[in-house]
């Protein structure tokens, strides 16, 4: 392509911004809000699985080996436990390092009597999905050998719960809120193309070629996308770090660990330029298409 | 050059037959007036050359593109090869003259170079040498339908056609501008001019194509007294 028809095309692409502005204005601000409202269920969805994770690999379940049984025999019990469905890994642990590893946690001195006959041989179980813990826990209880499992059941199930409701609401809501910025989109260059439709039938007529004519109102789109779209990864950086330094400073502490802003900052990026970009195209040359019909 | 063989064209929206069985053929070079009522199917045939609407039946060749079967991304070419004036001027009101020109040539990929070299060619080819940087709304009709006429002609179109285009003009400014289109055409660019004024038609001695209802009723040199309108 000529310099001088990029020029051009740049050009009126920008001018067309300005000949309009509070419209751009208002589309640049709801571009910019669905992206931050996506984003933010976005990051939800991610440190709830994250959460879930860690969960996963802390949050043993622990299978506890009949008395009766010698260390062989517990030993080989370990094929039928890691046979049982969504077990993961099993590790045997025998009630001497069950012993020594529950003097460590507490006073050493209390338990200096004690006799390992007391603690039972164990596996340690690993899952590989946690809400299905209560019927895991079942079949484990069945395996011949197996004297008692220990889980804590409600904990896990309620963190898949919200996982689950809180991904089918943001996936929701990101659908919604697309929809709204390509609507909005759409009328903004749809506005574009009314104020200019006399210079769209002359250069249609004189046969400049639909890709030409398209083309500013595309670079229009695109430029309110982006900026839209820059905008909203730089407040949600400020709000992620703002909620970070509150948890961290507060109570929260305790219960809610959550990603570094680091940990996320590429993906989010990404993400919002991208839909940006999408919503822009899209909404631009949607907008168009009519005048380009014969 | 066109060929229009047995041409029918129904508009969907209306269910109008506004042509029904129209032959015309115009060779390069020609200078041919289009006259006819109002309602008779002057601008529907103007429609049909420039690949605006589709006919419905028939066979119509316009500078070599088969416009039965043009397929909707060749239609920019075809339109390079026309330059088409309209009674209402449609120039762009927030460009200068020059610009308006210029803004053609851009369009369809001229450089700067070209554009500096040509632009000024055609304005004073119209007689408008000196108001380059002038807006529309500044120019007299004649003055806006001369800038129309050097769009039209920047990219050396091989045909021009025109609908109406003194139609908003007094009888002195209708002339000079029917003059300025034969000396466009005596540089070797095909015009049809549509209109339906008789005196002017008269006043040159060119072919006259009559239609009425959509059917020609007259094809010849003898001006524009074949036919009356009622
Ligand atoms: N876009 C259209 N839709 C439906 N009917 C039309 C359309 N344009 C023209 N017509 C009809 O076609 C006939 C011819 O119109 P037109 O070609 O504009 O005539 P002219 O230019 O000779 O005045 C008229 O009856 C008119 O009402
Ligand atoms: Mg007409």
């Amino acid at each position: 392509m000529k310099l001088s028809r990029l020029g051009y095309l740049i050009k009126s692409g920008f001018t067309g911004i300005f000949s309009h502005g509070l419209m751009s204005f208002a589309t640049v601000t709801i571009t910019m809000a669905c992206l931050i409202i996506m984003g933010s269920f976005g990051l939800l969805v991610v440190n709830i699985n994250e959460m879930i994770a860690s969960l996963e690999e802390e949050n043993e379940v622990v299978c506890f080996i009949d008395e009766s049984l010698t260390e062989e025999e517990a030993r080989a019990v370990e094929p039928l436990i890691e046979a049982v469905a969504n077990v993961s890994g099993a590790d045997f642990v025998t009630r001497e390092e069950a012993m020594s590893d529950f003097q460590d946690d507490y006073d050493p001195a209390l338990f200096e009597s004690l006799d390992p006959s007391v603690f039972r041989h164990r596996y340690i179980i690993h899952l590989t999905d946690i809400s299905l813990m209560e019927s895991t826990k079942a079949a484990l209880e069945d395996v011949d050998g197996v004297a008692k499992v220990n889980a804590h059941l409600d904990y896990a199930e309620a963190f898949v719960t919200v996982r689950n409701v809180v991904s089918i609401v943001s996936l929701a809501l990101i659908v919604i809120l697309l929809v709204v910025s390509l609507f909005i989109m759409n009328n903004t260059i749809k506005l574009a193309t009314f104020t200019r439709r006399e210079e769209i039938a002359i250069m249609r007529m004189v046969g400049a070629s639909n890709g030409f004519i398209r083309c500013p109102f595309i670079i229009e789109g695109l430029v309110l996308g982006l900026i839209g779209s820059l905008l909203a990864f730089g407040i949600e950086w400020a709000l992620y770090s703002l909620l970070i330094n509150e948890v961290v400073g507060g109570v929260a502490a305790a219960l809610i660990s959550l990603l570094p802003f680091s940990a996320v900052m590429w993906p989010l990026l990404i993400a919002f330029t991208g839909i940006g970009v999408i919503v822009g195209v899209v909404g631009g040359s949607s907008a168009i298409r009519n005048y380009l019909k014969v | 050059m066109v060929q229009m063989n047995s041409v029918k064209m129904v508009y969907d929206s209306s269910g109008t037959e506004a042509l029904h069985g129209v032959d015309l053929d115009i060779h390069d070079g020609e200078f041919v007036f289009l006259v006819g009522p109002s309602g008779s199917g002057k601008t529907t045939i103007i429609k049909l050359l420039t690949g605006e609407v589709h006919a419905s039946s028939g066979e119509i060749t316009v500078n070599g593109f088969d416009m039965m079967r043009i397929k909707q991304r060749k239609l920019p070419f075809l339109r390079r090869t026309l330059g088409v004036i309209f009674q209402d001027f449609r120039l762009i009101d927030k460009m200068t003259v020059y610009d308006n020109v210029a803004f053609a040539m851009r369009v369809v990929g001229a450089s700067n170079s070209e554009i500096r070299e040509r632009v000024p060619y055609v304005l004073e080819l119209v007689g408008l040498k000196g108001r380059e940087k002038r807006y529309p709304r500044e120019l007299s009709g004649g003055e806006q339908q001369r800038v129309a006429i050097a769009r039209a002609l920047v990219n050396s179109p091989r045909m021009i056609i025109a609908d109406e285009p003194t139609g908003n003009l007094d009888p002195v400014r209708s002339l000079e501008l029917m003059l300025l289109l034969e000396k466009i055409n005596e540089l070797g660019t095909t015009l049809l001019v549509v209109t339906h004024e008789k005196e002017l038609v008269n006043a040159f001695s060119k072919r006259v194509v009559a239609i009425q209802d959509g059917k020609i009723i007259s094809d010849g040199m003898d001006g524009y007294f074949s036919y009356e309108i009622e």
